[in-house]
């Protein structure tokens, strides 16, 4: 038995360093003075300034982020609709469709969503030209849609397995009691699953803010998103800023799901409390 | 029992939303709406489960058509880049122009079979290297202390969460001449001269296997955590030696879960740009970055449409055994 722990603790401190050793050197080699990044030359700070002075970088990040936040309210509203569609209306035609449909962009080579949807904007843009005269602009709103495409996928998944998860008898109650669909969704089954809305939400935003694939295909020449602007120049090799402006979203995404996983730990303690007051009750 | 627990939370959320609901009920246009929907056959059902859906339809299916259209045009300078397959003369004739030309190009230019050959080599060995690294993880996460459980799991989703094209790049700098790994071993004198491992295939599979890792390890995990761990006593019981019941039991029963971790590593690696266009010698032959050479590089649609439909094609074995391996699970959790 002895010998099987210690196995298992080797395997895992040998996974964990292969998985983060990368990442903290990420951050470590932030604070080199050095231009060389690797070759250490004393701690210094002087990159993170020069980040905040780089105007390509920042207009870049903050494109990125309002693509991020549209894309993942527009995900949660359609992955929601999605999800509740599949978990609970049964057997309707085209549902396996519907749920080829959410599950394949999971996999999808980004190559091929990115190539595809360029070239649905394409034919889209000749045919708004030629029946309105509309102009479809490549860049926020292209990029936008593009996103929520593939995000949507993870809030449908989030969003089917939280309310399979959770029998239906709630919200059958209601309806028994006279309730209307709608107001059964709104005072119900969205409180419940509200934990699930804010993890997929949170999910889409960074997915949306790291995509560097399928944005190159659908942006135009005037939207450059952050990855766009990092994969530029990380092609040409290492460069201190780019350490400096990980460390800086590491550090962010970090807190992020620290504070988020206290959220749901928090949420998921109440309801179990709830439960057991509930029995205590009968 | 529980609804009664709860009343004071939901009466405070009820309130809100029933004003909203209430103000909405007494405008005109949403009864005169509702009554016109319903009168039509359409339901709130109908309506939740239209929206989705026709945004996939017309964002994820149509796409896909275009692209496969596209592919059988021919290629000309323009906007678009491509000939259209049908041509109407004097508004009645229709002249069908379909090309077969790009296709029968990938079968004959060798570079295209190598990418292909290629991309599934290099995918199905970073596929069995994810294994064997994120098979015992997942299994000493699965049998760690249930309170350790959760933050172990939490420790493999993280990175998943911090950026992709940043955590590529990290590795540039461990991997290069004067990076971490040469400067560790020349430290220690093991080496005179740095080993070359950046921009070779070794550091696209480094990449690829440390990118997808938790793709692995999560399916992986989700198995081993609901197995009948009676079942295991019992061969423990009955005199079995760990490494049998591993092998006649947990191995086994764990398929499933070793599927469809393969196929969330296999099937986005073979189409892989990323990891080696940074990482890779740059005359490195995957799928992936063909496709984006050709299409931006060469600017030649239809080519690059006719390279997304053949990595398509390649693709939908492996998308059905995942599928059939997540219906397994599935049956699993509901047994």
């Amino acid at each position: 038995m002895k010998q099987s722990s210690t196995f298992r603790l080797s395997v895992l401190a040998f996974g964990f360093a292969f998985l983060y050793i990368p990442i903290l050197s990420l951050i470590v080699y932030s604070f080199n003075k050095s231009r060389l990044v690797t070759v250490w030359g004393g701690f210094s700070t002087q990159w993170y300034g020069r980040l905040l002075d780089n105007r390509q970088i920042l207009d870049a990040a903050w494109l990125s982020v309002k693509i991020a936040a549209t894309n993942a309210t527009g995900a949660v509203i359609l992955g929601t609709l999605a999800g509740l569609a599949l978990a609970r209306f049964g057997r309707f035609r085209g549902r396996t469709l519907l749920s080829g449909m959410t599950t394949a962009p999971l996999v999808m080579p980004e190559v091929i969503t990115g190539l595809s949807l360029l070239m649905l904007f394409v034919v889209l843009d000749s045919a708004l030209k030629q029946a309105f005269g509309w102009n479809l602009e490549r860049g926020f709103t292209t990029i936008t849609i593009a996103h929520i495409t593939l995000t949507l996928a993870y809030v449908t998944v989030i969003v089917q397995s939280r309310l399979s998860s959770l029998d239906d008898s709630l919200e059958e109650a209601a309806m028994d009691l006279g309730a209307r669909p709608a107001k059964i969704f709104f005072v119900i089954t969205l409180p419940i699953i509200a934990p699930a809305l804010v993890s997929g939400w949170l999910l889409a935003f960074t997915i949306s803010l790291d995509d560097l694939v399928i944005t190159s295909f659908v942006s135009g020449p005037g939207a450059s998103t952050l990855p766009m602007v990092i994969f530029s120049k990380v092609r040409l090799g290492v460069s201190p800023d780019i350490n400096a402006l990980a460390t800086i979203i590491v550090l962010l995404v970090t807190l992020g799901v620290i504070a988020a996983g206290i959220f749901m730990a928090r949420q998921e303690k109440r309801r179990q409390r709830d439960m057991q007051m509930a029995a205590a009750a009968k | 029992m529980s609804a009664r627990a709860e009343a004071p939370r939901r009466h405070r959320h009820s309130a809100g939303v029933q004003l909203i609901l209430d103000f909405l009920n007494r405008l005109p246009p949403y009864r005169w709406t509702q009554s016109r929907l319903v009168r039509w056959g359409i339901t709130g059902r109908t309506a939740v489960t239209a929206v989705p859906y026709l945004w996939l339809l017309l964002f994820f299916l149509v796409p896909f058509i275009i692209v496969l259209k596209i592919a059988f045009s021919e290629a000309r300078i323009g906007m678009p880049p491509y000939a259209p397959l049908l041509t109407w003369i004097d508004g009645s004739v229709a002249q069908v122009n379909l090309q077969l030309k790009n296709f029968a190009n990938m079968f004959q230019d060798s570079l295209y079979a190598k990418a292909y050959l290629n991309s599934i080599k290099v995918a199905a060995v970073s596929t069995l290297f994810c294994l064997l690294i994120g098979y015992p993880m997942a299994y000493a996460i699965a049998r760690a202390e249930s309170k350790w459980r959760h933050i172990l799991l939490m420790l493999v989703i993280l990175p998943f969460w911090t950026s992709f094209l940043l955590r590529v790049y990290a590795w540039i700098g461990i991997l290069k001449n004067n990076g971490l790994i040469n400067n560790f071993l020349m430290w220690t004198g093991l080496i005179d001269e740095p080993i070359v491992m950046l921009q070779t295939d070794f550091a696209i599979y480094v990449g690829i296997v440390y990118s997808y890792l938790p793709f692995m390890i999560l399916p992986l995990y989700s198995n081993l955590e609901k197995m009948d761990l009676t079942l295991l006593e019992a061969a423990a019981d009955l005199g079995a030696r760990p490494f049998k019941t591993f092998m006649t039991i947990t191995l086994p029963l764990s398929l499933p879960g070793i599927v469809a971790g393969s196929m969330l590593v296999f099937i986005p690696a073979v189409g892989e740009f990323v990891i080696p266009e940074l990482l890779g010698p740059s005359d490195s032959l995957m799928i992936g970055k063909v496709l984006w050479q050709v299409f931006f590089t060469k600017r030649d649609w239809p080519a690059a449409s006719a390279v997304a439909i053949a990595l398509l094609l390649l693709l939908v074995i492996p998308i059905v055994l995942l599928q059939r391996a997540q219906a397994a699970e599935a049956r699993g959790a509901h047994r």
